[in-house]
């Protein structure tokens, strides 16, 4: 099971209390978790990745076991932690302005 | 049949029993409702705590049906809708699946912009800010303009600059890709607000012809429902881009039509309040004895056409209103002879601004007017701007507002 937590903004839109849980089969990656997280939720299509591009939104970033994986490829695998659901996969909004 | 302003008078003479200002905000949308007396509010919201609403619109053919858009610097854009005037709201298209297999269709976030060949391949870059090309990316959603007969039609004027349709409740979005595609788009170029679509007139009378404005490109016109395009622009002035006189390139900030004379058109330009007698063929100054000509809104008295109310503001650069005064200004002869409406209104250490979507008009008699400020304030006169009073004083700053006179 893969957990994923998003900002509270994105949570308020999906109606989502807590962490999101999900079940995968395969390699587990950013495009896999993002693209079961759009598939369960469709209104958070768009909102972390482009429609089309799918490219990560500039002001949101991707974060677990206390890494920044935003610059990471998508396709690339994520922590054994994550895969695992040992720890979450952390979608949050860039900390901006003074 | 019953045309529009004979239905008015009808549902004047029977005596309209409501008003709901749908307000938008750069943190949340706002419901102010009222009796047919205006004189006590409800207030409800912010939905969407936290977002930027752009513009909320109800849909003529159905006063409980609402759209709103939702967007924000993170997340992007977001289209909502309600079914019962704003109580609740739904993301159409959105909810949750319960099978991950498969990629969904939840597609009312999404607007694409359509360079298919079968279209004719529209120009896909425009004017920077440095005078180079710059390719058409989608930002958000300045206006919704729900269509006068189906509540599941719906217009959106988007940033960068383009319009796009819903026929389905606001679910998917198609673009009418004849506007940028007719030819002059390489020319467009952004405003200090960016390259938006911000105003959506369509008409009664002629369901075929539609207006729209463009932060800095101008007015255009279709006579075939958005197929095909023309720029109306002749007769603007801008010094400030390198031909004055040019076919697009004008900063219009906002048209007003009454539905009674779809021919006669107002405009607040960048600089210049101006006035079209031929459906945006040419235009006239009416900017008159205005103490500046600058500033954002314009809107039409409900029942008297050439009634017009704008807010000057004192320039591009200073955008509060001059002298500090906050003064809607009235013109009952379409412009060029204008008086100062201040009762009610700061007179005094006033630093606000009035945004171009932020003024509409209910049609009740007398005619209510309303604004809304970026200093949070929306304010409302129930006699055709003698009187103002604010509906309330401390929102967010106020991007735009819609009345509706409910049955």
């Amino acid at each position: 099971m893969i957990r994923v937590v998003l900002p509270t903004h994105l949570r308020t839109l999906a109606r989502i209390d807590g962490e999101v849980e999900l079940v995968l089969e395969g390699q587990i990656t950013q495009r896999s978790v993002l693209d079961a997280l759009e598939a369960r939720y469709p209104v958070l299509c768009g909102t972390i990745r482009n429609h089309v591009t799918k490219q990560r939104r500039p002001f949101m970033r991707f974060f677990a076991c206390e890494q920044d994986l935003s610059l990471e490829p998508p396709d690339a695998p994520l922590p054994d932690a994550v895969a695992s659901g040992a720890e979450p996969f952390l979608v949050v909004g860039a900390i901006a302005g003074g | 049949m019953v045309d529009g302003e004979h239905l008015g008078k009808l549902k004047r003479e029977e005596g309209m029993s409501g008003i709901r200002v749908l307000v938008g905000t750069r943190k949340g949308a706002f419901v102010l409702t009222s009796d047919g007396k205006r004189e006590q509010w409800e207030v409800s919201g912010p939905h969407f705590a936290g977002w930027e609403v752009y513009h909320m619109k109800g849909s003529p053919a159905d006063a409980n049906r609402l759209y709103a858009s939702q967007t924000s610097g993170w997340a992007g854009q977001v289209i909502q809708r309600s079914n019962d005037g704003g109580k609740t709201w739904e993301a159409p298209g959105g909810g949750v699946t319960t099978s991950p297999e498969g990629f969904p269709r939840g597609e009312s976030n999404k607007f694409v912009y359509d360079t298919t060949p079968e279209t004719g391949k529209p120009l896909t870059t425009h004017q920077f800010y440095d005078g180079t090309q710059h390719p058409w990316e989608f930002k958000r959603v300045w206006h919704l303009e729900p269509s006068l007969s189906d509540p599941d039609t719906v217009y959106a004027g988007v940033e960068d600059a383009a319009l796009f349709r819903s026929s389905d409740g606001g679910k998917s979005w198609q673009e009418l890709p004849g506007l940028r595609g007719h030819g002059t788009g390489p020319k467009w170029q952004p405003g200090a607000g960016g390259m938006c679509l911000h105003t959506i007139i369509l008409n009664a009378s002629d369901p075929e012809r539609i207006f729209i404005a463009i932060s800095a490109a101008g007015a255009f016109r279709t006579d075939d429902a958005g197929k095909t395009w023309k720029p109306i622009n002749l007769g603007l002035k801008s010094q400030y881009i390198p031909d004055p006189a040019a076919e697009v390139g004008h900063c219009v900030h906002h048209l007003a039509m009454h539905r009674s004379r779809p021919s006669v058109l107002f405009m607040q330009k960048h600089w210049d309040v101006m006035r079209s007698n031929d459906a945006g063929e040419s235009w006239q100054e009416v900017s008159g004895n205005l103490p500046t000509d600058f500033g954002f809104v314009i809107d039409v008295h409900a029942h008297e056409p050439d009634t017009i109310y704008v807010v000057p503001i004192k320039s591009d650069v200073e955008h509060y209103p001059p002298e500090a005064k906050l003064r809607v200004y009235r013109s009952r002869s379409g412009g060029n002879e204008w008086e100062a409406l201040t009762k009610g209104l700061p007179q005094r250490n006033c630093y606000v601004n009035v945004l171009r979507d932020a003024m509409s008009v209910d049609s009740l008699d007398p005619c209510g007017v309303y604004f809304g400020t970026t200093g949070g304030q929306v304010y409302a006169s129930a006699d055709a701007g003698d009187n103002w009073a604010p509906i309330v004083r401390d929102l967010p700053a106020v991007l735009s507002v819609e009345v509706q006179t409910l049955p």
